[in-house]
């Protein structure tokens, strides 16, 4: 079980109150952990990445285990204590403008 | 008894105010989205109680809502926005060219007889087309793929397509406007376009009479004429009674004639209303009175509209889609403002008061007329 934790508009979007967990097929990646979320809650599609280049939005991050993790590849794995559901993966929106 | 329902996209959600058919007391709901902006929200023609919204942030990208019940529940459609073939590139402020690159939708111009068809105008500039109420948008690329678009370069604010307009009396035409590339016309139903810019001159271009490059912020028809479009350009106001073959500038005696919005009056194809900006560096209304002008001669001779407006100290905009017109009678005028005032009229401009006073800043202003 992977938990992701989703800023405030996106958890709104998704109508989830707060964390979310999922279910996700073989190693846990970005893309893999994406591609699971996407499918669980569709209105999520091209507010995190491109709908078609998967390109990572600019002014979101990832963080986890006090780590950024968005500069890694995509399929680069998880941290243990993400994909063992120990630590979250968190997406956040990055700090500017008002 | 009918009604009006006035949809107001601003920098931070939106708003739904409705009233009666006396356009006195005043229901305020929202926000919608709170935190997003609402670039543009627009009713179905076909179906009132359909709505359509283009929700977007620098952080999430772009999103579309729809309403099936006028506006009190929302849901999120389809928001993939793909150009068709090769993107192609345009035109940069610095000359250098640059791939069109999706950025958010600007506009929204529902179907006139069907709810489940709505086009879309997107920075960078390209039209689409749903067909199924919002779930898949394809591009009708036969505009961005025209032999101009090379040279096409954005405004101040994007290079959008603002403007999207219905001939109601030929289902096959279609008008539209790229800041700033100019106007263009269909006569196809989206299929290839021509630019209509003929007689438009302005001076910030390299040659000023150039057949793109036009920086038009917005045009607007009476539907019982199709052929007359009145035009606010960067600077100057214009008309056009043979669609777009020729324009012929309207400014007339406007303190200013730069502006954004333009509209017509529900009954009265010559009635026509513009808000004077003093210029394009300083987006606020002349001599710090918020005026609206009103030309009853189709153009050329225009009266200022002050009665309920504050007549100092006003230094806020008004944006292109921020000014629609009901279907009552008498005609209603509304506009919104950069500083959070929707205003109204019931009396096709010559009084006006705020139905709201503190939102976020107004982005656009569209509204319903309700049965």
């Amino acid at each position: 079980m992977i938990r992701v934790v989703l800023p405030t508009h996106l958890r709104r979007l998704a109508q989830v109150g707060g964390e979310v967990q999922l279910e996700v097929q073989g190693q846990a990646t970005q893309q893999s952990v994406l591609d699971a979320l996407e499918a669980s809650y569709p209105m999520l599609r091209g507010t995190i990445r491109d709908q078609v280049s998967h390109q990572r939005r600019a002014f979101i991050r990832f963080f986890a285990c006090e780590q950024d993790l968005s500069l890694d590849s995509p399929d680069a794995p998880l941290p243990d204590a993400v994909a063992t559901g120990a630590e979250p993966l968190l997406v956040v929106g990055a700090m500017a403008g008002g | 008894m009918s009604g009006v329902r006035v949809l107001v996209g601003t920098k931070k959600g939106a708003f739904v105010l409705t009233s009666d058919g006396k356009r006195q007391g005043w229901e305020v709901n929202g926000p919608h989205f709170g935190g997003w902006e609402l670039y543009h929200i627009k009713g179905s023609p076909a179906d009132p109680n359909r709505l359509y919204a283009s929700q977007s942030t620098g952080w999430f990208g772009q999103l579309i809502q729809r309403s099936n019940d006028g506006g009190k529940t929302w849901e999120p459609v389809g928001n993939k926005f793909v150009y068709e073939g090769e993107a192609g590139t345009h035109k940069w402020y610095d000359g250098t060219s640059r791939p069109f690159e999706f950025k958010r939708v600007w506009h929204l111009e529902p179907s006139l007889d069907d709810p489940d068809t709505v086009y879309a105008g997107i920075e960078d500039a390209a039209i689409f087309r749903t067909t199924d109420g919002g779930q898949n948008w394809q591009e009708l690329p036969g505009l961005r793929q025209h032999q101009t678009a090379a040279d096409w370069a954005p405004g101040a604010g994007g290079m959008c397509l603002h403007t999207i307009i219905q001939d109601p009396k030929n289902p096959k035409r279609l008008f539209s406007a790229i800041s700033a590339a100019g106007a263009f016309r269909s006569d196809d139903a989206g299929e290839t376009w021509q630019p209509i810019n003929r007689g438009l001159h302005s001076e910030g271009i390299p040659d000023p009479d150039a057949p793109v490059g036009h920086c038009v912020h917005r045009i607007a028809l009476h539907p019982s004429r199709p052929d007359v479009l009145y035009m606010q350009k960067h600077w100057d106001v214009m008309r056009t009674d043979d669609a777009g073959g020729s324009w012929r500038e309207i400014s007339g005696n406007l303190p200013t004639d730069f502006g954004f919005p333009i509209d017509v009056h529900a009954h009265e194809p010559e009635t026509v209303y513009v808000v004077p900006i003093k210029s394009d560096s300083e987006h606020y209304p002349p001599d710090g009175k918020l005026r609206v002008y009103r030309s009853r001669s189709g153009g050329d001779e225009w009266e200022p509209l002050t009665r309920g407006l504050p007549q100092q100290d006003v230094y806020l905009n008004v944006l292109r889609d921020a000014m629609s017109v009901d279907s009552l009678d008498p005609c209603g005028i509304y506009f919104g403002t950069s500083g959070g005032q929707v205003y109204a009229s019931a009396d096709a401009g010559d009084s006006w008061t705020p139905i709201v006073r503190d939102l976020p800043a107004v982005l656009s202003v569209e509204v319903q007329t309700l049965p």
